[in-house]
Formats: C-alpha cells, sequence, structure tokens
C-alpha cells in the first residue's frame, strides 16, 4: 500500500496537471446537451465530475426539465421520480446550465450548436410511435399509447386527447410495461389516483370511465413478454380487479422455465403462478372484483372494425418459430379471431424523430446511427438514451449508458480530439435573442415547481403540473 | 399569489415525490437516513429498531479494484453507509431507498449472505432482477440492515457495464 499510494498519487497528479496545461493553451470544453431528461441529465453528471473545467448547457423544448421522469413515469411510482434529486444537483452546479423552451431544429440549428460546442451530445428520446399500419387504425378511440401517457402526466402536447372512457372493454396492443402502467392507470381505483400528481382533465375523465375489462394483447407467448416483473406484481395486487390467464397458455411452460436466466424464470413463474395455483387470499379477493384484465398471447392485429367509433378488432392467432425459446418469432397463421371493444390503446414501442437534417438516421430503427455514442460521420456529435439505443430498458439502464457516453466525451477532450476554443453559449444567447426567444433558466423552472407544488398542495396532490406552455412561461419569470 | 411567499430557506428540490408521506424538504445531499421511507407493502429500514450506537467496521470493493472501509452503525442500512461514507459510486441509489430502482446492488460471500437477519422480500427481488452482474448472493444495501455480525465483512458493489447499449 505505501509504495501503492505515492505512484497513484502522482498518476493523479500527472493526469490533473497534464489537463490544465492543455485547457490553458486551448481553450474550455464547452459541451451542449439536447434534451433535459435522464439521459442528458445522466450525461451532464459525468462530462461534469470527469472534466473539473468542462462547461455544460442543457437545451430543452420544454420550459420544464426531467423529460419522462415528469412526462412518462406513472403518477402512482412517485419513489421512481426521485432521480430528479440528482439532477437539481447537477442543475445547481456553476458549470451547468439548464435552457429552457429552445427548440433545437427550430430556434436553433445543430450548424448553430456545433459551431459553439466543441461537442454536442443530442439525447432528444423517442417522440414518436410506432404503427399498427392496419385498417382501421384512424377509427376515434384508436390511440396511441404513448399520447394517453401524456395526457395523463400533463404533457402540453397530448392535454386535447380525444379519448371516451363511456366505454366497457378497452384493449391494449402491446406486452411491454407502457401497456401495463395504461391498463393499471385504465383499471385503478379512482381514490388512489386522487392521491398522485395525475393531471386534473384525466382525473376528472377517469373518474367517470366506465371501463371494467381490459385485454392486453401480445403477438408472442409467455415467455417473451416485454414487461418487468414489479409492474406485472401490481397488476395481480390492484384492487378490486381480477387478473384473467387461459390456462391453455402456461401448459407446461413450468417445465421450460427452470434452466431461464433468473429474472425471465421469476416473471414466467409470477404469471404460472397466478394463472394455475392462485392462493387462497388471491382467490378470495379477486371473488368479489368488479373489474378485470387479461393478457392474450399469440394475437396480432389485423384490422379494426367501427363506422367512426371503434367497435372491435379482427386478430389473427400466431405460432411461434425459433429453438431459443425467449427469443421466438411469432408467425401469422390463418385463424383469426374477432374481438369486440370500444377503446383500443397501441403500446407498440416508440422511434425518434429527425429534429434537424444534419443529423444521419436510421428511419428503420428510429435512431441515429452511432457506435460507442459517437454519432457516424460528424466529429463532436454524440448521442444517448433512447434516440440512440430505442426505446428500450428502465431509467437504471439509461443511466449507464448515459455514464458511458459522458465518459466517452470526456476521453475525447483529454486526447484532444474536440476543438476547445468554440464559444460557448454566448453566441447560441445572441441568435435566440436576436429572435426573441423567451429561454427559461433552471431558477425559473424552480419558479414554476414552487407554483405546482402549490397548486398540488390546494388539492391534496403532491402537484398539479401547469399545461400550457405560455402560463408556464410566465410564471418562470415572475418572482 | 406571491410567489416569493412560497420561498423556501432551504435549497429548492422539486416536490415530485411526495405522494407517499415523505418530507416536504429535502435538502441537497440529504442524508437519506432522515427521510422518512413510508410505503404500504415493502420493507424499509424505519420499521426496524434503532440504534445501539454500537458500530462495525465494512469494506467495500469497488468494481475498479478500490477498497473501503467504512464505519457502520448497526441498525443502518447499506445504501446510507455508503452514502454517509462518501464512497463514491456513479449512480448508487437513484431512487433513495424506495426501492423502484436496482442502483444499490451489493453481492456478499455465501456464508455471510446466508448470515443476513431480513431475507428479501418479493419486491426486493424484483427490482434485483433488473441489475447489472445478478449473482445468487445479490441483494439491494436500502434492504440490508448492519447487525453486530457483520464486523469485517468485505462487500462488492458492482457498477453498471458498458453493454447497456445493445
Amino acid at each position: 500500500m505505501l509504495f501503492i499510494l505515492p505512484r497513484l498519487c502522482r498518476q493523479h497528479l500527472r493526469s490533473y496537471v497534464q489537463s490544465h496545461i492543455r485547457q490553458l493553451t486551448t481553450g474550455q470544453p464547452n459541451v451542449c446537451i439536447v434534451g433535459a431528461g435522464p439521459a442528458g441529465f445522466y450525461t451532464a453528471q459525468q462530462i461534469l465530475k470527469g472534466n473539473p473545467n468542462a462547461v455544460v448547457d442543457i437545451y430543452e423544448k420544454l420550459p420544464v426539465p426531467f423529460g419522462l421522469v415528469r412526462y412518462g413515469v406513472a403518477p402512482d411510482h412517485p419513489e421512481v421520480k426521485n432521480v430528479i434529486n440528482t439532477f437539481t444537483q447537477t442543475a445547481s452546479k456553476d458549470r451547468c446550465t439548464f435552457i429552457g423552451n429552445v427548440t433545437i431544429g427550430k430556434d436553433i440549428s445543430i450548424a448553430d450548436l456545433q459551431k459553439a460546442y466543441s461537442a454536442v451530445v443530442l439525447s432528444y428520446g423517442a417522440d414518436n410511435d410506432r404503427l399498427l399500419g392496419v385498417p382501421g387504425e384512424n377509427l376515434k378511440n384508436v390511440i396511441s399509447a404513448r399520447s394517453f401517457v401524456g395526457w395523463y402526466n400533463g404533457l402540453p402536447q397530448d392535454i386535447d386527447l380525444q379519448v371516451n372512457l363511456d366505454v366497457e372493454k378497452a384493449v391494449i396492443i402491446g406486452h411491454g410495461n407502457v401497456a401495463l402502467d395504461v391498463a393499471r392507470i385504465l383499471l385503478m381505483p379512482i381514490d388512489l389516483l386522487k392521491k398522485t400528481d395525475i393531471s386534473q382533465h384525466s382525473l376528472d375523465a377517469l373518474s367517470k370511465s366506465r371501463i371494467k375489462e381490459v385485454i392486453v394483447i401480445g403477438r408472442r407467448g409467455p415467455l417473451q413478454v416485454a414487461f418487468t416483473i414489479k409492474e406485472l406484481r401490481e397488476m395481480i395486487r390492484l384492487p378490486d380487479c381480477k387478473p384473467v390467464l387461459s390456462q391453455a397458455d402456461f401448459i407446461g411452460v413450468d417445465k421450460l422455465i427452470q434452466d431461464l436466466p433468473r429474472p425471465r424464470r421469476r416473471l414466467t413463474e409470477l404469471m404460472y403462478k397466478t394463472c394455475m395455483e392462485p392462493t387462497d387470499k388471491d382467490v378470495k379477493l379477486w371473488k368479489t372484483a368488479q373489474k378485470s384484465w387479461s393478457l392474450s398471447f399469440c394475437m396480432s392485429p389485423l384490422e379494426i372494425f367501427g363506422d367512426k367509433d371503434v367497435t372491435g378488432l379482427k386478430l389473427g392467432i400466431n405460432k411461434l418459430q425459433g429453438e431459443d425459446l425467449v427469443k421466438q418469432s411469432a408467425i401469422l397463421t390463418d385463424q383469426t379471431v374477432d374481438m369486440s371493444c370500444g377503446l383500443v390503446l397501441r403500446s407498440i414501442g416508440y422511434k425518434s424523430i429527425v429534429i434537424d437534417p444534419d443529423i444521419p438516421f436510421d428511419t428503420k430503427s428510429g435512431t441515429i446511427p452511432n457506435k460507442d455514442s459517437r454519432v457516424e460521420g460528424k466529429p463532436g456529435m454524440y448521442c444517448t438514451g433512447w434516440v440512440s439505443t430505442g426505446p428500450v430498458g428502465v431509467i437504471l439502464t439509461t443511466m449507464n449508458q448515459a455514464f458511458e457516453t459522458g465518459k466517452t466525451v470526456v476521453k475525447d477532450i483529454n486526447d484532444g480530439i474536440l476543438d476547445l476554443t468554440k464559444p460557448g453559449k454566448s453566441d447560441i444567447f445572441n441568435i435566440l435573442n436576436s429572435k426573441g426567444v423567451q429561454t427559461v433558466s433552471f431558477k425559473d423552472w424552480e419558479n414554476i415547481d414552487q407554483f405546482e407544488v402549490k397548486q398540488g398542495e390546494d388539492v391534496g396532490k403532491p402537484r398539479e403540473k401547469m399545461v400550457d406552455i405560455s402560463q408556464m412561461v410566465s410564471v418562470a419569470k415572475k418572482s | 399569489m406571491s410567489l416569493s411567499g412560497l420561498r423556501r430557506p432551504v435549497c429548492l428540490i422539486p416536490k415530485f415525490a411526495l405522494c407517499i408521506g415523505r418530507s416536504l424538504t429535502v435538502p441537497i445531499c440529504a442524508k437519506r437516513r432522515n427521510v422518512p421511507k413510508i410505503m404500504s407493502v415493502q420493507k424499509f429500514s424505519a420499521s426496524v429498531p434503532k440504534p445501539k450506537k454500537e458500530t462495525v467496521s465494512l469494506c467495500f470493493k469497488l468494481t475498479d479494484g478500490s477498497e473501503h472501509t467504512a464505519t457502520a452503525k448497526v441498525g443502518d442500512n447499506l445504501l446510507d453507509i455508503i452514502i454517509d461514507n462518501d464512497i463514491d459510486v456513479d449512480g448508487f441509489g437513484a431512487c433513495e431507498g424506495t426501492l423502484a430502482c436496482s442502483t444499490c446492488h451489493l453481492i456478499f460471500k455465501p456464508d455471510q449472505y446466508e448470515q443476513i437477519h431480513e431475507k428479501p422480500t418479493d419486491e426486493e427481488l424484483d427490482m434485483l432482477d433488473l441489475a447489472f452482474g445478478l449473482s445468487d448472493t445479490s441483494r439491494l444495501g436500502c434492504q440490508v440492515i448492519v447487525t453486530k455480525e457483520m464486523d469485517g465483512w468485505e462487500i462488492e458493489v458492482p457498477s453498471g457495464v458498458a453493454d447497456a447499449r445493445g
């Protein structure tokens, strides 16, 4: 230990001095991040930690930060939103600036950012959703789950969503966590929802909902579901709601799962036990339940019926093919089944959009082509989070990836690959001022935050989100 | 309404996460054990009898090979110990001990794993299933309460891996 310690110190000192000399001779690393969600904040955190001179500016289209932590995480999962405390610490650092209410690609171009910053990190997520591509998809009450989530979470662009809950049966297409979030919100007792930060307009609509039955449909089988066990367990324990699983889907499944990795095994076991061996306590609870939800497997929508409003859908039955059980793919057979319903929610994944023609984009995968976060063919441009990987994983996945992106940027700074003579935000503010764009700082956001919390206190909620962008800006600027 | 009247003397923290009885002001760098942890289903350290002022010595081994010795009060949870001792693990304890993430993942030696008093609940195992480098002797630090038998234990702190990008 005595031998190692001085050596470590020397190495540390040397790299510190070297980085200082480099900065003195070549300038300061100015980094900008596009999108203030978890990917953006975790990347910023890592860059600020990894380089003591780096300045990081985080641009956000909305006047408010935190992306899907604010607008995606379900209102009944407040504990997941604790990550905001860490993001707030990051934003409160002197070398970090939040610049909200600026649309990159409209107010400021990517070329402008590249002129002003040594590195541009794109972390603007996945704003668009995948379509089923079947007849009838445009009928009334066929809704994207992404928009429905935005609607109940108060995302300004989704608050006017036309959703008719005066129906008894809803079908959700997709077996991911968003599908289960949406099912849970549709079926949850309204008294529980009232205590969350769910937006008032959706709480009003949900309190009048007549939905009693939700069917969650996936194209593959029980071994291929994409949701995670926490969300499944919540659905199974939902008060006044009975889970319905068909025994035919689970015969023999117990024999298949013993050799699977633990997460998949436990997830499948929970479905199996709920279906085949429910406890007496569960059975007793479910007996009196007024509502139900079911998981249906190996079905793909072929057509959605209805005149103006949706009345049902035609589903094709799939068979599964492939040796690796967990990766089996669905092959459509010629068998079909019709199902009636009054609401269809499409939850088959998101994709990103092109916000500026200067960003390379793979339209098939809906992501930015990159290698280890470095955007292909664009030195000084990086991407991270869902815009780089597609919409997969939980916040932890995004966090780990964003840390790696941050380390990559720091490495490129230290290796002298990036141009450190760029001026940083001053040039961008000149453009914004000339265009009359009203920016929102982190301090301004704190005004919004306090206002929302106060509005929430008055109605017994942790917050009541503002849903109007101009109101957000005006509250932000009052101090 | 006057907004200035709302300003609190402490650092202003968004109050998103306050649904279920959490403290209204969470100062930056809050010592997590001071924050009430109240949820209906899960078990939290707050329910465990506190503290006998006894301390034990623990050694945390990080993936970079470094070792950190920490003095831990019996009755505290291991997430708090790591935070309070400034052991720097990126992203550690992201949900602040509310059993909503798996960032406080720790790996124990098999015989020591068996000696931990509180066995993992289904909810803890559910979150662990999402952890990187999950092992048979993995636990979440926020759910493991220090006992005096733990004196001298070496505990591994795995970190996220780069292959998350798939």
